[in-house]
């Protein structure tokens, strides 16, 4: 097998192939973050990926950082830890819908309440891949999954309007289509010092599509390709968004960061000895 | 002249002191009676020594935090109280299977659920044990004064740096909130184990590959130069994951191994006038300072009565309880549940002598006069 530069610099050669199925968005998601990381020439010594369970988060296995996969949900808990101890290390959370927004929701909205600095980069299918197909968060009302038979009668989760309201300070929204715009939200994720969102919009040909007649995974990739629109062109003609996936650069409002608030603390303390 | 340091000290609090003593520096929690005072001590007294101090949105996320922060190479400890207890033991199976050092605090209340928040209980000595899912190994340590809570919180640090196991540290609600002289130790005295660090080169780090000598790999935190991987999945030596039944064999025995191993060097109790004794009490925690007492009643009354007293709960003190079998008639196992240690004992000396039952779940002491009439009643 041949690998590109970018791929011996910064994949673990041994541990591929991935898991992932064939035309599964996952790859390509991770691959924005490997670019974003390559851009901003980030040192690899100096990185943490932390990740939960499911598809998705098998991403952190492939990635040759320091890297951690912790239990289902709970990825944004372990790497509030390590930041917190280490505010030096770069920390990034790969997760999945499922992962962050059901039984990781919590820590989801008090990591962004309290702007740690963490950039976490969601990888929504709208389903759960891992498990076989079960309806998640994310999945549109109306949808089927393993466990909606009948349609989905759940209504779905907005990721970045969920962070965003819960005080991440930096939101994006790209997808498995829109690869090079995503590697620039990371990027820009990675550059606010506090708590950044971003979401991936992925594919899953194998459960989600299958379940919901949405085609091969080419399919689905021209799917977001027509039905996405950047927020700048909304900002101005607000018409062009009904009915589509908004993505670009959604939230940017730098705020103090929490590692930094509580080394003030420190430095109060140590004057007053 | 003796720099010792006489302090009249709160059980939580000498917890504190002791963990500070011991190296601990991150501190991740979310309140719960009767261990809340642990969390806001260390509030207080963690960023005066350039440590942290966070308050986290639940217990599951308190568990998931000082696996990172150990990870990141800053000695670590929760602390909470049964229904807390019950939430992080997820994670406390992930940092036995990743072998992360960090040291989780238990102060009982009477359970199960909300139970009796402010009341003293023993129920978790099997959940300490067998409370995470799968076989794995565990360390407990069960101290009797607030005195030896100090004392026993620095060894549970230095066992969960020098075996790479999450440690439990049971306490009980009325020793956790009773105050005591304590004699805090010079740093001189006390004897502080860190984490076997990699002496290789990044390019030689084979983060999961054990020493053959203690079955514990070396530990490099994330940060310094040693990129590697660590999963809750079964894995190989390199940490990645694997589905090789050999494989998966090894890792689960060697786990276990590199504890109970060891068992002589976990060994910590208190054998009192066992010797000669027919009658033995078996005890921990709180009931121990009655059964002391009921030991010093009965033997001025001419019984020959002992104690035997495990400061380490898992791994079992078989061959100590295995020794008094053989000497006493009848081992009577006080506890403040239905019976949890007394299945221990049971299995273990059950053979060789009577074992019977001394308990009480209402929320009360066992005191030293219902210890005497059982005992009493029994001969
Ligand atoms: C505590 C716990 N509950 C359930 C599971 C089973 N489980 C594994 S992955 C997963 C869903 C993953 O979905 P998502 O986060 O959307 O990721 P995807 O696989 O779709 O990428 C579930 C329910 C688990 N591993 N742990
Ligand atoms: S199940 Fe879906 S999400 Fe998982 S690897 Fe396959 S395509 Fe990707």
């Amino acid at each position: 097998m041949m690998y590109s530069n970018l791929v011996k610099k910064y994949y673990r050669i041994n541990n591929l192939p991935h898991i992932w199925c064939p035309g599964c968005g996952h790859g390509i998601l991770m691959n924005s973050i490997i670019r974003a990381i390559d851009n901003l020439k980030l040192d690899k010594d100096n990185i943490c990926v932390v990740s939960g369970i499911g598809c998705s988060s098998r991403a952190s296995g492939y990635m040759d950082f320091n890297t951690l996969h912790t239990t289902h949900g709970r990825a944004l808990a372990f790497a509030t830890g390590i930041k917190f101890a280490n505010p030096n290390l770069k920390v990034i959370v790969v997760t999945g819908d499922g992962d962050c927004a059901a039984i990781g929701g919590n820590h989801l909205i008090h990591a962004a309440r309290r702007n740690i600095d963490i950039t976490t980069i969601a990888f929504n299918n709208n389903i759960y891949g891992m498990t076989g197909g079960q309806y998640s968060p994310t999945t549109p009302t109306g949808d089927f999954g393993t466990t909606a038979p009948y349609g989905n009668i759940d209504k779905s989760f907005d990721l970045c309007n969920l962070a965003k309201s819960a005080g991440a300070t930096y939101v994006g929204r790209g997808t498995a289509y829109h690869a090079s715009l995503l590697t620039k939200l990371i990027e820009n994720g990675l550059n606010n010092n506090g708590f950044s969102f971003i979401e991936g919009v992925s594919v899953c040909p194998t459960y989600y599509g299958r379940k919901n007649k949405k085609g091969s995974s080419v399919k689905m990739m021209t799917y977001l390709k027509e039905n996405c629109i950047d927020k700048k062109v909304v900002d101005k003609k607000p018409e062009l968004g009904e009915n589509k996936i908004l993505i670009g650069e959604l939230y940017n409002n730098s705020q103090p960061e929490y590692t930094e608030k509580y080394k003030e603390i420190i430095k109060m303390l140590s004057k007053e000895s | 002249m003796s720099n010792k340091k006489a302090k009249l000290l709160q059980g939580n609090e000498a917890c504190v002191e002791g963990a500070l003593a011991a190296g601990m520096r991150f501190f991740a929690g979310y309140p719960i009676t009767p261990s809340t005072e642990i969390a806001e001590i260390s509030s207080q007294k963690l960023p005066a020594l350039d440590g942290k101090f966070i308050q986290m949105e639940d217990e599951l996320s308190s568990m998931a935090a000082i696996i990172g922060g150990s990870l990141a190479g800053i000695k670590s400890m929760t602390a909470t109280s049964g229904p807390g207890f019950s939430l992080m033991q997820e994670n406390l199976g992930y940092a036995t299977i990743a072998e992360i050092p960090c040291v989780i605090v238990n102060v009982q209340r009477g359970g199960p659920s909300t139970g009796l928040p402010t009341s003293p209980a023993q129920g978790e000595i099997m959940q300490a044990k067998w409370g995470t899912h799968g076989d794995h190994p565990a360390i407990t340590l069960y101290p009797n004064s607030v005195e030896e809570i100090y004392n026993t919180t620095i060894t549970a640090f230095n066992f969960s740096e020098k075996y790479r196991v999450p440690v439990v540290l049971l306490l009980d609600e009325v020793i956790a909130h009773m105050r005591e002289k304590v004699t805090l130790k010079d740093t001189s005295e006390i004897t502080i184990i860190d984490r076997k660090k990699p002496t290789c080169s990044a390019e030689e780090y084979v983060a999961y590959r054990a020493d053959d000598n203690d079955n514990i790999p070396s530990m490099a935190s994330f940060g310094e130069g040693y990129r590697y991987h660590v999963t809750g999945l079964v894995h190989n030596e390199t940490g990645f994951p694997t589905n090789d039944n050999k494989v998966a064999d090894k890792l689960i025995r060697r786990l276990i191994d590199k504890v109970e191993n060891d068992i002589d060097n976990l060994s910590i109790y208190e054998d009192y006038k066992t010797n000669d004794a027919e009658t033995v009490i078996v005890s921990f925690g709180s009931v121990s300072r009655s059964a002391k007492s009921a030991v010093n009643e009965l033997r001025n009354n001419g019984k020959k009565v002992g104690l035997f007293r495990p400061i380490t709960i898992w791994p079992t003190l078989e061959k100590q309880i295995l020794e008094i079998s053989k000497k006493a008639k009848t081992i009577y196992v006080a506890e403040m549940n239905l019976g949890q240690y007394y299945y221990e004992v049971e299995r273990i000396a059950g053979k060789y002598c009577n074992v019977k039952k001394i308990n009480k779940v209402n929320g009360e002491l066992i005191t030293p006069n219902e210890i005497i009439s059982v005992i009493n009643g029994g001969n």
